[in-house]
């Protein structure tokens, strides 16, 4: 097991990118070249990410596959997955070749520019995921606010400017003081290797403030109430296979976050600030999904709704009980399919009609019944109906905060009523009823590019919301590991707080 | 013999400055071989320096030292004016401004800065500054026939005047109140109840202050950043900072190493006031050299925030946050010196408007090297601030840790506006195209090493950590 994995996971696309940047000639060619190069290197990443699932062992509680290497005195270079990572980083790789089909349907200049951009998404998302030191993990963090904002300026829609600053500043606020706190980690632990990190109590006075700075990172990024305005900003203004990685990917980099950093390194903190995070995802349920009620936006109407449902993740992540941190994670999983399912049903009427308004559609079904069809099975997983991932998620979610807060349960059940009331609405009102813009009747059905990318997608949200075992067995020792560590800190710091 | 071949380096320097002087006088039409001869001879003296002997040595009765500081600085003096002289080339015959003078006058500022930089003695700290000086306001109004340049001269030589009399009198006042002008002796001779030669400290913070233009004297900066010709101004920016950052670090460190307490407020305040001053005034600037004035008072914040921190850290986190500075400042005036059409040169920020269509290459340069500047990982910009901060929270600091990562949100504003403009904005008529190979080369070379300098990081902490407080 010597061969590097996951660098070459994380640095076959970069190669790739670059391998288009320089390719040179006639632009036609060039163009093609990069369509293909973009497509192998994603599918080579999703079949390499496969394997590395399939040779995971599931039931040890360490780091796996752990590369190490002298990078800048005390900071090593440090990879590693656990049970958490490796959903996510297969959910990265998965979404990834996706966003390339989709830019190639949709994106019509630069395109080579646009492939690139996704190619160092890539590595940097799946940095995140893997890297095991805090300095790396944050350089990761942070870097993927130059492709995106890029993305979001140049390809994006008519008030694209405002969007992406909006975005890029938000974000980097909230992660300096994250900055702030890692360096001031290094000077209280003497590391910043994540796997020492995690064995180290910090003593429990830093432990808030450093806390609430990770926080701040995390809760811009999430989004949480109040730091989500960016991101129905950004969702509208970014082109589809920009939201796509935007609402699969970016956002469950806070999700990963929260639980690795947060209830691993501050434990105590974690604790104590715990009704703080309940009650912001609680008024991120209901009032973004409230404020989705009213919007004439198809893509804000989702984006507002990414956030509630991220609420519901952050209530199974702070509830630290079993149920309620593997449905977060499901729920996160579930969420990266199924909202980017949705902004690329969004994306194929936007490209055959160049509107995102509710109102201009209706009576779609006659016109294009496969993709009315698709896009039913998204809504109801998005509503978390049986059968779907977003149930699993949800469900979970919703019993493992019963055992903790009946008061936070009970109210965040109203958000699985209020996103079924929202979605179909949206369903309703796009695909029923008769079809009043007489531009519609001129189209065609879906084509075999996105039958296959919904087919895909659909297939794995059943999968997961019928069988949802083989993720279960993925993460179920390194939550577990994850709990235990969690109450014995707690105890420990108990222990000292009576003498 | 020994004290001779320790300053072989400045000797061979002034000679060849007499010899090109020579050589532009009676030889016709010599600007490129003078020119030539000069990066030439910058070259060699950089490699007689880097041979010097590495220990710590004191000649001419203690006056002058060469030890790694000094070494190191000289070097970076050498390699970044070469860097730009090479770079310059187009710019300076497209100008007119050709003339022998120019290489020869830069000459004469580098032999100053060398002697500023070496010096271990308030009146050899001196006479380097002031041979600097005065190569530097010529080099403002070099370009006479014009208004702008003129002003510049102007302004920058009354004010640098006023400062270096500031500076002097604080000189004098350390002289009589500790009894000599030796670093080592002022040092021993100086404590906290010593109130006049800690007047003469504040003087001195302030001359220097002036030299790397942090708030509150930075008020040259951006009218002489904005009318001197391009190249000067990158001169300015770049290779004027050495110097003054080296005899502040000096200062810091040998002189007023024990009298902490009363400097560190100093440099606290000017840090956090150019961090402020940098990022809010420069969102409103339209001219982008008077884009960089504002950028580089910011960066010379984060600067004085490393030699704020009082430790080793904190001075070796200074040097390489210097180090990565001036690569970023060589990589965007490069990329400034590209914005060229039909023999004028271009300075204002709508005239990149949509330069990513026409110039895709020189785009991604500009966006590499101003989200370098803004401090995003993984470019080298951001290691830079990441050791001035690690240096700083090392001291506990933090306030002036979060004041200056939210200037540092701030000022990625407007580096981000530029971006904005080159790759969202409307193309306009492309550029033309250079055929200088020195300037390709230096933009190429600056941008790869801030984009790949994240793969070997501890390169520049090696040569920081050579540099240690005695």
């Amino acid at each position: 097991m010597n061969f590097p994995i996951l660098s070459a996971i994380i640095f076959i696309p970069l190669i790739g990118a670059i391998f288009i940047l320089i390719t040179k000639g006639p632009e036609k060619n060039v163009e093609k070249n990069s369509k293909y190069v973009a497509i192998f290197c994603s599918l080579v990443n999703l079949l390499l990410s496969l394997v590395l699932w399939f040779s995971f062992d599931a039931s040890i509680t360490d780091f796996q596959f752990v590369e190490k290497k002298n990078w800048i005195g005390f900071i090593n270079f440090q990879l590693g997955i656990d049970g958490i990572s490796i959903l996510f980083i297969l959910l990265t790789t998965f979404i990834t070749p996706i966003c390339v089909f989709s830019a190639i349907q949709s994106i019509k200049f630069k395109i080579k520019d646009f492939l690139i951009a996704i190619l160092v998404m890539q590595t940097l998302m799946l940095g995140v995921f893997c890297s095991l030191d805090l300095v790396l993990f944050y350089l990761f963090f942070e870097g993927g606010l130059i492709p995106m904002f890029l993305i979001i300026g140049i390809w994006g829609g008519p008030n694209r400017v405002y969007s992406a600053f909006k975005f890029f500043l938000f974000t980097l606020l909230g992660s300096v003081l994250m900055l702030v706190a890692i360096i001031s980690i290094y000077w209280i632990t003497g590391t910043t290797d994540v796997i020492k990190l995690l064995e180290f109590k910090i003593p429990q006075d830093y432990q808030y403030l450093l806390w609430l700075a990770f926080f701040s990172s995390f809760a811009v990024k999430m989004p949480m109430w109040p730091v989500h305005t960016w991101l129905p900003d950004a969702h509208v203004e970014a082109p589809t296979a920009g939201s796509v990685i935007l609402a699969a990917i970016l956002l469950k980099m806070a999700g990963y976050g929260f639980l690795r950093f947060s209830l691993g390194i501050f434990p105590v903190a974690s604790d104590y600030f715990t009704p703080l995070i309940f009650s912001l995802s609680i008024i991120a349920i209901i009032y973004t999904s409230l404020i989705a009620l009213m919007q004439d936006d198809m893509k804000k109407l989702i984006a507002y709704s990414s956030v509630a449902h991220m609420g519901f993740v952050t209530i199974g992540i702070f509830s630290v009980t079993k149920q309620g941190l593997d449905g977060s994670i499901i729920q996160m999983i579930s969420h990266g399919l199924i909202s980017a399912a949705l902004f690329l049903c969004v994306g194929v009427v936007y490209d055959r009609f160049q509107s995102r308004m509710i109102s201009s559609y209706g009576g779609l079904v006659n016109i294009m019944p496969k993709y009315a069809f698709v896009f039913m099975i998204f809504t109801l997983g998005a509503l978390g109906l049986p059968g779907t991932s977003g149930f699993v998620g949800e469900f979970l979610v919703l019993a493992g905060i019963f055992q903790k807060n009946i008061l936070v349960a009970v109210l965040a059940s109203f958000g699985v009523i209020l996103a079924a009331a929202y979605m179909l609405w949206l369903y309703r009102k796009v695909i029923f009823g008769r079809t009043i813009n007489s531009k519609l009747k001129n189209t065609t059905d879906l084509n075999n590019t996105e039958i296959g990318i919904f087919a895909s997608l659909a297939f794995l949200i059943l999968f997961i919301g019928f069988y949802p075992d083989p993720l279960f067995t993925t993460i179920d020792v390194s939550i577990n590991n994850l709990i235990d560590k969690y109450h014995s800190n707690l105890s420990f710091y108990l222990t000292i707080n009576s003498n | 013999m020994q004290t001779i071949t320790n300053i072989l380096p400045e000797l061979f320097l002034s000679f060849s400055i007499i010899f090109l002087l020579m050589i532009g006088v009676f030889v016709k039409k010599s600007f490129k071989l003078v020119n030539l001869l000069t990066i030439l001879c910058l070259i060699f003296v950089s490699i007689l320096v880097i041979n010097q002997n590495n220990q710590s040595i004191k000649i001419f009765n203690e006056s002058y030292i060469i030890d790694h500081l000094s070494i190191i600085m000289k070097v970076l003096t050498l390699v970044f004016s070469s860097l730009i002289l090479i770079s310059s080339k187009e710019y300076l015959k497209i100008n007119n401004i050709n003339k022998i003078e120019y290489p020869i006058i830069i000459l004469s500022a580098v032999l100053g800065m060398m002697i500023m930089i070496s010096s271990y003695d308030l009146i050899v700290f001196y006479l380097g500054l002031e041979l600097q000086s005065l190569s530097l306001y010529i080099l403002a109004a070099f370009k006479r026939d014009n208004e702008k340049s003129t002003e510049a001269g102007l302004k920058y030589f009354v004010l640098s005047a006023l400062a270096t009399g500031i500076l002097l009198y604080g000189c004098s006042l350390i002289y009589g109140f500790t009894g000599s002008t030796n670093f080592e002796i002022i040092s021993e001779n100086l404590d906290d109840k010593n109130i006049g030669a800690i007047f003469g400290i504040v003087f001195i913070y302030v001359g220097l202050a002036f030299k790397i233009s942090a708030v509150p004297f930075h008020m040259w900066t951006p009218d002489v950043y904005e009318g001197s010709p391009t190249s000067v101004t990158s001169f300015f920016a770049i290779v004027t900072k050495i110097a003054a950052l080296a005899i502040f670090i000096r200062f810091t460190y040998v002189p007023f190493l024990h009298v902490i307490d009363q400097w560190q407020n100093i440099v606290i305040f000017l840090s956090i006031a150019s961090m402020i001053l940098g990022a809010v005034a420069a969102i409103g600037q339209n001219n982008i050299k008077r884009l960089m004035a504002y950028s580089s008072i910011g960066h010379m914040g984060y600067i004085l925030a490393g030699l704020a921190a009082g430790t080793n850290e904190g001075i070796q986190s200074t040097i390489i946050y210097l180090i990565i500075y001036l690569t970023m400042n060589l990589c965007a005036f490069g990329c400034i010196f590209m914005m060229k059409r039909e023999n004028i040169y271009y300075e204002n920020i709508k005239d990149l408007s949509g330069l990513s269509q026409n110039h895709p290459m020189l785009s991604l340069s500009f966006l590499i090297v101003l989200f370098s500047l803004a401090g995003i990982p993984p470019l080298a910009g951001f290691f830079a601030k990441f050791y001035i901060f690690m240096a700083v929270i090392e001291s506990e600091m933090y306030a002036l840790a979060i004041i200056g990562l939210i200037t540092s949100v701030i000022s990625a504003f407007y580096y981000l506006r530029i971006i904005k403009i080159i790759y969202f904005d409307k193309p306009k008529k492309p550029f033309e195209e250079t055929y200088d190979f020195g300037l390709k080369m230096t933009l190429i070379l600056s941008t790869i090493s801030i984009l790949i300098y994240f793969v070997n990081p501890s390169i520049l902490i090696e040569i920081a950590s050579l540099i240690k407080i005695n």
